[in-house]
């Protein structure tokens, strides 16, 4: 079964589709609006998070949640591969990884040692808009993994050689999710084609001729330059007292010298004006088609938008089995598809898009499914949606909402990533109130406006077959920068 | 895309074996046991419930023994493909409810907000069912799963489309390394088992609905359900559930034992299998035949395989492989403890031109750790680590669920989790070393390696 929810923009959820969105995760690109000092949200059966701006200018936001004595620890960074640039893409991830190497006082390698010591689980991510780390642990070890974490935030260091050998594992990541991956390799190319001016043109991971020139000064730099207390959130949720983290805040992180957050350029997208087509070949059984439309970005939860109804569309599409794709595309002996998906970008601090994508079924083409994905949209461009499957995406969205109450992890996240990308505390109650807005009319208004060719780019993957590729399974001519 | 400094979730296979360690290492500290209360129904039917009005949300979970291990071998795949095909349609209830095809299911579903997934392991076929708890939503929630479980029509024009996309998918499998990897590792390591056989194009061309609905007569039965149930909820509410999502199920009135399953025979030698294949990283799995859920040395193996490749960035395995010297982004060990002895492995993939040497270093880790067995200090962090963090394998209903559903379906006792403490504790080195070299033989396993041939030209950026 398929469960869209319309947080898998923000919070980074991985796709409900059988294929991600080839350009990353959304978000937002304006300066976040100040935090209020502080704030609060609550909703009917359990207290609601909390906001404050520590004394160096870090946020920090805490969601008690008092069902199991655990919690969870979350510093989110305002800093992705956006806020790369040329040569060094994939210097935000490899900071992520370097992260794990030490400080002025924990040697490489001590770090996750000593959260497993406290029964903890850990990990990190990297995204086009922030960076993230987080420790799961049982709530008597909090202050310990406060300790730790505001330890590295301001303290990160390691020898060069401790780089040397990490920048290899980067590499080996990105050998594993891209270049064995064609629909991978398709999207990267896709945002490339997509994207001129704005950074999301480059791939998180980075391209391998740059992690190949990577030096640690680079990584070192980029630390120094976006890791300060004014573009960091630390997000603590689970079995917890406001007013004790509050208190632990201000002691392990409110310490950290107070610096400027540099200025972020605007690198605004161009306009598009006319279609834009890539293929890719690669060694695969199956053809892929993967369709990006220009939408636009949401500036805030109040401003009237056409992305609360392209959400819509997208759900409307694609949002349960049985929805429009399945039905037009993959059924029945004359198929087109094995699979159809449709996304929709809601927030993000770049540019938006909206996806369709699928898979040819056997003895149909890239082409034929193309068409159909755009039939479909056109098709509520001409008859409109009917109030039952409207009624029927907005039912599980407010199902949802309670649904994500069950972890703490995911109530962590998605604060965290709502503060990322400038939103209040209360965005999500918000963004569905929104959403239960969206009347037929403007789902059909949106679908006539925004998926004509001239702001759409086609990526199609062209399978090698067998007898094409002389090496059992060789990259014949990638462009260049991939190998 | 979201990248993450750990390995990701990736193949099923390896994510199974994953939430198999985790469920194994479930415990629960003294002062916070989990109610789990047990009862069989009049029909033969065990329910497993833990009522928790924290969240108005239901869990339900029913698991029955048909698993891929009971497929027939020329029609490998028919559980997996008989759960996908539960949820193309229901025919006309017996109350007069109007059939229901594919889309209608779906939108009826999303209608109630609820979720509900049918799946096939090795072991079991299972029924899931997350709905909210507001009576007016779950009554009818239930009453639809009763329907999908008891009253699937099997579409036959469906199947037919089912099958060539499937097969399209498998080809598509073929073109990548990790899979043609593990299949050939679930081939070589199993020595005929059903754990071992593998979905083909051919295996779906000889499988029909009739084939799926005759399992179903003999497998899907109420005497043979394991019901767990998590959430807002009383025990006369989960009876009511249980009844009510089994009342579409006929069945005999007592079940007779499903005939019993070979055991997973032993390797006689160390085989390698080495498949030549142009990718960027060449994928690596080393493992053999391990034990069985109900095995006692389950405690030390897990306890070692933490200590071995399960701990994230803090195992052996990780240290040397990763990083102390840069060569993969992942690597793993692993038991998959099942009915049977699902296999022990240790995976990685690397750079083709570096396969040889961590391959080298994966085999040296592994005999050290058997010959020698855990350090007092690796001990000491392993039970830091396992104990210390067992609060954090309860704290969401979706967790509890995997918990008691493991109770269930492996027949351990209710205070399982009571008492895992102390038996986590009471683990020593020398236990850990006698299991491993019970379990393990590291001259006798088999190797996988699916990639490029290095001298041949190396591939990467180097």
């Amino acid at each position: 079964m398929k469960h869209p929810s319309p947080r898998r923009a923000a919070s980074g959820a991985v796709l409900a589709l059988a294929f991600a969105a080839p350009w990353g995760l959304p978000a937002q690109a304006q300066q976040p609006s100040p935090p209020a000092t502080p704030s609060t949200v609550s909703t009917a059966s359990a207290p609601g998070p909390r906001q404050f701006t520590l004394s160096n200018g870090m946020t920090l936001i805490v969601q008690p949640d008092r069902r199991s004595p655990t919690a969870v620890q979350m510093v989110w960074v305002r800093v992705g591969s956006l806020d790369e640039v040329d040569g060094t893409s994939g210097v935000a991830h490899a900071l992520e990884h370097m992260m794990f190497k030490g400080t002025k006082s924990i040697k490489p390698g001590e770090f996750s040692r000593r959260v497993a010591a406290l029964g903890g689980q850990e990990n990190a991510f990297t995204t086009r808009d922030y960076t993230g780390y987080y420790q799961q642990i049982p709530v008597g070890s909090l202050e310990q993994v406060m300790k730790l974490e505001s330890d590295r935030f301001a303290n990160n260091q390691w020898p060069d050689d401790e780089f040397k050998r990490e920048i290899e594992v980067v590499k080996e990541e990105r050998r594993m999710r891209t270049e064995d991956q064609p629909r991978a390799l398709l999207g990267e190319q896709q945002s490339a084609a997509v994207f001129i001016a704005s950074p999301y043109h480059r791939p998180v991971v980075g391209w391998m001729s740059d992690l190949d020139a990577m030096t640690p000064e680079d990584v070192r730099e980029f630390h120094r330059r976006w890791y300060v207390p004014a573009n960091a959130a630390i997000v603590i949720a689970g079995d917890v007292d406001v007013d004790k983290v509050r208190a632990l805040a201000e002691k392990y992180y409110g310490g950290i010298p107070a610096r400027a957050v540099p200025v972020r350029k605007p690198r605004i997208e161009p306009p598009q004006r006319g279609i834009r087509r890539i293929e890719f070949k690669a060694p695969a059984e199956q053809a892929y088609v993967s369709l990006a439309f220009r939408i636009p970005q949401l500036e805030s939860i109040d401003a009237e938008s056409d992305a609360w109804a392209l959400e819509v569309l997208s759900a409307v599409l694609d949002g349960y089995t049985g929805s429009r794709l399945d039905r037009a595309l993959t059924q029945g002996p004359e198929r087109v598809a094995d699979s159809a998906g449709a996304y929709s970008g809601l927030i993000g601090r770049g540019p938006q898009l909206f996806g369709l994508a699928g898979v040819p079924a056997a003895g149909k083409t890239a082409a034929q499914v193309e068409a159909a994905l755009r039939a479909q949209v056109a098709r509520i461009a001409r008859e409109g949606v009917g109030e039952a499957e409207l009624a029927r995406v907005k039912t599980q969205w407010v199902a949802s909402e309670t649904y994500k109450r069950d972890s703490v992890m995911a109530q962590a996240r998605e604060l965290g990533s709502n503060w990322v990308q400038g939103l209040p505390l209360d965005a999500d109650p918000r963004m569905i109130a929104k959403l239960q807005a969206v009347t037929a009319a403007q789902v059909q208004a949106v679908a006539a406006k925004y998926f004509g060719d001239d702001q759409l780019t086609v990526a199609t993957l062209v399978p090698l077959p067998p007898d094409a590729r002389p090496r059992a399974r060789g990259f014949a001519a990638p462009a260049g920068e991939l190998r | 895309m979201s990248l993450s400094r750990s390995k990701p979730a990736a193949a099923g296979r390896l994510l199974r074996t994953g939430v198999l360690a985790a469920l194994g290492f479930a415990a629960l500290a003294a002062q916070a046991a989990l109610p789990i209360e047990h009862w069989t129904l009049a029909n033969g039917a065990k329910i497993y419930l833990v009522s928790s009005q924290a969240l108005p949300i239901v869990d339900v979970e029913v698991d029955f023994d048909a698993g891929s291990r009971r497929d027939p071998a020329d029609q490998a795949g028919l559980a997996s493909v008989s759960s996908t095909m539960v949820e193309k349609g229901v025919r006309a209830g017996r109350n007069g409810e109007p059939a229901l095809d594919q889309n209608a299911l779906g939108e009826a579903w999303a209608d109630l907000g609820a979720e509900f997934d049918v799946s096939a392991s090795n072991d079991r076929t299972s029924y899931t069912l997350r709905s909210l708890a507001d009576p007016k939503l779950l009554d009818k929630a239930v009453a639809l799963a009763a329907r999908v479980i008891g009253e699937p029509t099997f579409p036959d024009d469906i199947w037919q489309r089912e099958r060539e996309r499937l097969s399209a998918s498998i080809r598509e499998g073929n073109t990548k390394p990790a899979t043609v990897a593990a299949r050939a590792f679930s081939s070589a390591v199993y020595g005929g088992h059903p754990y071992g056989q593998q979905t083909t194009e051919a295996t779906l061309a000889r499988i029909d609905t009739a084939a799926m609905r005759q399992r179903y007569q003999q497998l899907i039965v109420p005497c043979r359900a394991k019901l767990s149930i998590v959430g807002a909820v009383t025990r006369a509410q989960a009876e009511g559930i249980a009844n009510v999502m089994l009342s579409r199920l006929p069945g005999p009135e007592a079940c007779t034992p499903l005939p019993a399953i070979a055991p997973v025979p032993a390797l006689a030698e160390s085989k390698e299998v080495r498949i030549p294949f142009e990718s960027a990283q060449t994928h690596v799995y080393i493992g053999q035949p391990g034990y069985p859920r109900q095995d006692p040395d389950h405690f030390a193996l897990n306890l070692g395989n933490y200590i071995l490749g399960g701990g994230g960035f803090v195992s052996r395995l990780t240290d040397e492989v990763r990083e102390k010297r840069g060569l993969t982004y992942s690597v793993y060990s692993g038991f998959a403890p099942g009915l049977d002895a699902g296999a022990f492995r240790v995976g990685f993939q690397t750079r083709p031109d570096q396969a040889a040497e961590a391959v080298k270093v994966a085999r040296e880790v592994l005999a050290k750790f058997v010959a020698e067995g855990p350090t007092q200090n690796e001990l000491k962090a392993a039970k830091d680590n396992l104990i210390g963090g067992f609060p954090l394998l309860l704290d969401s209903n979706r967790k509890l669920i995997g918990n008691v559903a493991n109770i269930a379906w492996n027949d351990l006792p209710l205070d399982y989790l009571d008492t895992w403490t102390a038996r986590m504790n009471a683990v020593t080195a020398a236990d850990i070393k006698a299991a491993f070299a019970r379990k393990l033989q590291p001259d006798r396993m088999v190797t996988v390696v699916v990639g490029s041939d290095p001298q041949a030209k190396p591939q990467g950026s180097k």
